[in-house]
């Protein structure tokens, strides 16, 4: 078998995979929190607790509907980005003209309200939700074995983040989007309905969200507190990348999560800091972030 | 300003006649010293205009420092409080340089990130006995006069601190320091332009802010005798935001109030209510967010203003 350090490669690949598995879903809800800050100026603090709504969508939709995984993968996004649009329009649309310290307290309240409900209805302990039967089972690579659902996690995200990017960047809805974000009042008065615009933004983000968790569903046990401590490290990818940039974004969730893999090859203990770490230390380099501008 | 002061001196005969009054003076103690972390907390986000969402932080670090200080180093309760101050005051020092690089919200989510880490050193590290928390923690007795065995001796050595924190804050806030904390808060770039040393001040404010919060959690070690991983869990930094935005960030007298009122919620209505207790922590967030920024005393003072202007 071969050895670097002492360690098999297989073992070492296999971590680099987990981690990018892992990255693929910082990529995804740093994504999501960009574009809604971009738009609305709101740290959406709610991200991690719409992730785990989707994973607990999907479970009800299996359990009770008989929905299975690839239509709960369209379904359950589809609902909890109805329930973001409505929660913006209620709640929301009031802190726009504020200091942006109230939006982030705003979400604070409103994923305890979404966590702590979960966790009455469904209990803390967590449940688990079935691998796909045509993702089950491993792709023999000759030098590692990958399995076949981190293998579309990886894929799905990718494509995901990649359409993303293409929307806003590329097509005339993104460029009325960024329209909105340069100067909101201008656009509106063109006669473009911008609070429509920006309720299906938050929307859209916390579906994006709520993708993510549907497929984390297969690989992780579903519980209300599954998105809360994700939340945090994506705050620190956010701050490490910047949110000024949707590449940037995408660009610092992979490979954050690559980093924290190969951290848990060399020293495992350390590998649930070290985003904080590389955050501290662009902090002292690079104090506006790899990608930001100030 | 006449009311305050009567209402002040009637809150303070009520707090010196807790302990005939039959009402338990543990809960009242941890009462306090949730308050003294809201003071603290309120002099970094109310007069600093800094959001912190990682205080959770000093508090329970100060608190773990604390309790392996007396239960397995054998120290007296001063000196394991003061080495608990300590502890906060570096880590303060250390999370508050690197956090005062940016501003706003990265200002928020750097200290929530680099609060997790430290939830994470709690967490692994040997000497804070993991998931159990620290055991144990003996009170022993201050000055080697005062015996804190007794809750009545313990309960007026916490209000004494308490006092003591409330009037330092209101000495610091009113001082020439306190108001250049004010001049940033209000406006950062015209107080850099006036020439002022505003980085300087602002990790001045949150190391002075991290200590008090961690005489908050020392102090609630030596009373409950024990340390959990909850006092550096991010639900605590949460907890003190609520504390300080409900009672009205910016007053003297609001984070009493709303620790008052979060520590009372907690304990009673969680018997009431089971798990609900989050979710009605969360609406009152928003609750508080979309109708009473000021909080309740910052509310009650615009109120009584208006009344006397008419």
């Amino acid at each position: 078998m071969t050895t670097v350090f002492g360690i098999p490669v297989v073992v070492i690949l296999g971590q680099l995979t987990l981690g990018l598995v892992n990255g693929a879903f910082y990529a995804m809800l740093s994504l999501g929190l960009a574009v809604i800050f971009g738009l609305m100026g709101v740290v959406n603090f709610a991200h991690g607790a719409f992730y785990a709504l989707g994973a607990f969508a999907a479970l009800v939709a299996l359990q009770h509907f008989g929905i299975g995984y690839w239509p709960g993968l369209l379904v359950a996004p589809l609902c909890v980005g109805i329930l973001g649009v409505i929660l913006e329009r209620l709640f929301l649309r009031h802190v726009y003209r504020l200091e942006p310290l109230y939006g982030l307290l705003l979400t604070f309240g409103l994923a305890l309200m979404i966590e702590g409900g979960l966790q009455q209805v469904f209990g803390a302990s967590g449940q688990s939700y079935p691998v796909p039967e045509s993702l089950q089972g491993a792709l023999n690579l000759r030098f590692m074995i990958l399995p076949k659902y981190r293998a579309w996690v990886i894929l799905a995200s990718l494509s995901v983040c990649f359409g993303t990017w293409f929307l806003i960047e590329r097509t005339r809805l993104g460029a009325t989007l960024r329209a909105a974000t340069e100067n909101a009042p201008l656009l509106q008065a063109f006669g473009v309905n911008v609070p429509l615009l920006v309720a299906a933004t938050y929307g859209g983000g916390v579906a994006l969200a709520a993708f993510a968790g549907v497929l984390a569903a297969p690989v992780i046990l579903v519980t209300p507190q599954m998105g809360a401590s994700l939340v945090t490290v994506v705050f620190a990818v956010v701050v490490i990348g910047g949110m000024g940039s949707i590449l940037g974004a995408i660009v610092s969730g992979l490979a954050l999560g690559v980093v924290e893999g190969a951290t848990k090859v060399i020293y495992p203990e350390a590998s649930n800091i070290v985003v904080f770490v590389i955050m501290a230390l662009v902090l002292i380099l690079r104090p506006a972030g790899l990608f930001g501008r100030e | 300003m006449r009311y305050s002061r009567i209402l002040t001196a009637a809150a303070l005969l009520a707090a010196l006649a807790i302990p005939a009054s039959g009402i338990y003076p543990v809960f009242v103690m941890k009462l306090l010293c949730f308050a003294i972390f809201a003071c603290a907390y309120n002099l970094l986000l109310g007069f600093s205009g800094m959001l912190s969402f990682g205080h959770a932080a000093y508090f329970g670090s100060a608190a773990y420092v604390t309790g392996w200080l007396i239960a397995t180093q054998g120290w007296g309760p001063l000196g394991a409080v003061a080495g608990g101050m300590l502890a906060s005051a570096l880590l303060g020092l250390v999370i508050g340089a690197l956090a005062i690089r940016r501003q706003g919200i990265y200002f928020a989510m750097v200290t929530l990130a680099l609060a997790q880490l430290v939830y994470f050193v709690c967490l692994e590290a040997p000497f804070t006995g993991g998931e159990n928390g620290l055991q144990g923690v003996a009170r022993g007795t201050l000055l080697g006069i005062l015996p804190l065995k007794s809750d009545v001796v313990m309960y007026y050595v916490v209000l004494a601190a308490f006092v003591g924190v409330y009037l330092l804050i209101l000495r610091i806030v009113h001082s020439p320091f306190g108001q250049v904390l004010k001049a940033i808060r209000d406006n950062e770039q015209r107080a850099i332009s006036l020439g002022y040393e505003v980085r300087r001040y602002k990790l001045l404010a949150f190391v002075l802010s991290a200590s008090l919060a961690g005489l908050g959690g020392s102090l609630k070690t030596l009373v409950l005798g024990f340390t959990t991983l909850s006092d550096v869990l991010q639900a605590n930094s949460g907890e003190v935001i609520l504390m300080t935005l409900l009672g009205g960030t910016g007053t003297f007298a609001g984070p009493v109030v709303g620790a008052a009122l979060v520590v009372t919620l907690q304990e009673y209505l969680s018997e009431l209510v089971g798990g609900w207790v989050t979710v009605i922590i969360g609406a009152i967030f928003v609750a508080c967010v979309l109708t009473f920024r000021r909080g309740i005393v910052g509310e009650l003072g615009a109120r009584l203003a208006r009344f006397r202007n008419r």
